[in-house]
């Protein structure tokens, strides 16, 4: 029955062929390691964001006079609104935790390297849309926290020459944050981004199906047709476009050895996640900002404006550098650089594993450098805050110059041919 | 090489904690110490709230019906005791005072209540309540240590009695009220209860869902743990 139902779907739609290409024959490198859960688990958030999503639209409000009224009728009246409305904020934040796990790893074992180059991209791009897609929804509660956000990201427009004021008017639709804003950001925040996420998600994952997963080695899996000994091939069958083309070693099919594998992941990402969402959801403020609990009022600034943390690192870029149109410039180059990534690294050995000493060293410095970026973003200008924010700034750029120093005649310890464990 | 990764994990979750730490701070507040599984001191603080509050503070997000069962008072009961100006068990928490007089008459309007516990913390508000002093220069003749030249009277000033301010900023005990400071602390820490009650209704449902879902969880992931183990055991 249901073997005669698939023979007669497959004539029409290549859904066994697409199964078995994508899942149950990819070859994927056995050797991935914790890094490598948070590409399942960003799409697992990002069906959570949809799923909660849609049923929040079905009781907000989009109105300037009903926005922040309708979000406290979610929290109180609607059934388990308060748990859609917590798995939807919670769910923002960790879905940046997990991109930027998902983008750190990309940069430990140099997976945005040839031939990942596009992949790396499309990557970047969800990064951008999310960004946007996160702004957005942001101001959508309408809390003042949310209009004072919005009101001063939206003014960094202004910085451009010539045009600046009237792009502002443009992307506000009013001479202040109003209605029309809100308005506007909600059919962005439930429409267009989305639709782009999705379907950039779904080229991200038919760009690296095409080039194949890199792993913490950095050794390909897919070798030189003919180059390996029969006894030596994986002993798994693996679909044609890939077998075909490629002598496949030291590879698992993705289902069901990562699928399972990645269950767990869900599992234990889950456990953290729900403990958040059910005894902090307010992420000690960080999550959800104290102010945010007024409505909107253009006429009393909250004491310190902060953005959400996710945004921390940008922001501070922006803070620290004195003038504001150089601001703006330096904090949209920040993430212009990671776009860049594949070009300032010129070496050819992948993981930081065999990368020198230096490489290490500036990856961790990197890191660090964006972690204090970050910190510093929701925490007031103060002389030193901003003297540290510099020094970071300096070290976050810094990592992508002398990348491009060191990358070309970089002293590499010997690759491997295969994955060894 | 893993324990290089550990080592970075472990800096960048420490790192986050320690700003977390940094950004605290302001003025000192009380403990609350309010407990929101105490349902007699809900109600006690509810009937403050009705009885001193809620004449110019609106609860608008907040229904009457919800919160009598939440806090364990009959319909009958409710409308008896706790509803006074004739509006229906569905209805909002509200009162009639008009916002552009009040913006006159206090200077500012009094501001709605629901979200103050979330705004502010309860720990603003239990101390802020006991932070009135006398100052002759402000047009009630009050003003708060906590919250500045605030446009609100003393209204519990004949729970507490006045309390006056010394020139290091020391504000002594408060004199001629009919509580004593002990049972002060009481009414307000029950009026606060009420306020971390009002402004989160569903927040002991939240906790108590969360401790079902993260036995659920443990569970799920020990039998995932062990799934993946059985699939894998034969890779190398």
């Amino acid at each position: 029955m249901l073997a005669n139902f698939m023979a007669w779907m497959d004539k029409r739609l290549p859904l066994t062929d697409a199964w078995n290409k994508h899942l149950a024959q990819y070859p994927a490198p056995k050797n991935f390691n914790f890094w490598y859960f948070f590409g399942s688990l960003a799409m697992l958030v990002l069906v959570n964001q949809i799923l909660t999503g849609i049923w929040l639209t079905m009781s907000y409000e989009p109105s300037g006079d009903g926005a922040f009224a309708s979000v406290e009728y979610i929290m109180r009246d609607v059934d388990y609104g308060w748990l859609l409305r917590y798995m939807h904020s919670t769910g923002a934040s960790a879905f940046f935790i997990v991109v930027y796990m998902h983008m750190m790893r990309g940069l430990m074992y140099g997976s945005y390297q040839k031939p990942r180059e596009l992949l790396w991209i499309f990557g970047m791009l969800i990064f951008l849309v999310l960004m946007a897609e996160a702004f957005m929804g942001y101001l959508l509660p309408w809390g003042n926290m949310s209009y004072w956000g919005a009101q001063v990201i939206i003014s960094l427009f202004g910085a451009i020459p010539i045009i600046g004021d009237d792009l502002t008017l443009w992307i506000r639709g009013d001479y202040v944050i109003s209605g029309a804003t809100l308005n506007r950001f909600f059919a962005l925040h439930v429409i267009a981004m989305p639709l782009v996420l999705v379907i950039l998600v779904f080229l991200h994952i038919l760009a690296l199906h095409e080039v194949g997963s890199n792993n913490p080695e950095g050794i390909e899996v897919k070798k030189k047709k003919g180059s390996i000994k029969p006894e030596e091939l994986s002993k798994f069958t693996f679909h044609k476009q890939y077998s075909d083309k490629y002598d496949i070693v030291d590879a698992i099919p993705f289902h069901p050895y990562y699928s399972v594998k990645d269950i767990m992941g869900v599992a234990g990402f889950l456990i953290i996640f729900c403990w958040v969402m059910f005894f902090a959801p307010e992420g000690g403020g960080y999550f959800m900002e104290a102010p945010n609990f007024e409505p909107a009022n253009g006429l009393k600034t909250p004491e310190h404006i902060a953005p959400v943390w996710y945004f921390g690192p940008f922001y501070t870029i922006l803070r620290v550098i004195p003038d504001k149109l150089l601001g703006a410039i330096g904090m949209f180059s920040a993430i212009i650089v990671l776009f860049l990534v594949p070009w300032f690294d010129r070496g050819v050995v992948k993981s930081i594993k065999y990368r020198s000493k230096l490489h290490l060293f500036n990856l961790i410095q990197f890191s660090i450098c964006f972690v204090v970026l970050g910190a510093l973003g929701t925490l007031p200008a103060t002389p030193l805050y901003n003297m540290i924010g510099i020094i970071a700034t300096f070290g976050y750029f810094g990592f992508f110059v002398a990348l491009w120093f060191y990358s070309k005649n970089e002293k590499c310890k010997p690759v491997p041919e295969r994955i060894s464990h | 090489m893993k324990n290089l990764f550990k080592a970075i994990a472990f800096g960048l979750v420490t790192l986050v904690s320690v700003s977390a730490l940094a950004s605290s701070g302001g003025i000192h507040l009380d403990k609350a110490n309010n407990d929101l599984t105490d349902k007699e001191s809900l109600k006690n603080g509810f009937k403050t709230y009705i009885n001193y509050c809620l004449g110019c503070h609106q609860l608008q997000y907040q229904r009457y019906n919800r919160t009598f069962k939440d806090l364990g008072i009959d319909n009958a009961d409710g409308i008896e005791n706790y509803m006074y100006t004739g509006e229906k068990p569905g209805d909002h928490i509200t009162n009639t005072m008009p916002k552009k007089e009040a913006a006159k008459w206090f200077g500012t309007a009094p501001p709605d209540l629901t979200l103050e516990a979330r705004l502010r913390s309860p720990d603003w508000i239990y101390t802020y309540l006991r932070s009135f002093y006398m100052d002759s220069e402000r047009p009630f003749g009050v003003n708060n240590t906590v919250f500045k030249d605030v446009g609100m009277p003393h209204v519990l000033q004949d729970l507490q009695g006045v309390s006056s301010i010394d020139e290091h900023g020391n504000v002594s005990p408060a004199m001629g009220g009919n509580l004593s400071a002990e049972e002060y602390d009481v009414v307000v820490r029950d009026l606060t209860n009420f306020l971390e009650y009002v402004g989160e209704p569903s927040k002991l449902e939240r906790k108590s869902m969360g401790v079902k879902v993260l036995i659920f969880l443990f569970i799920f992931f020990i039998v995932a743990y062990f799934l993946k183990k059985e699939y894998w055991k034969d890779i190398h």
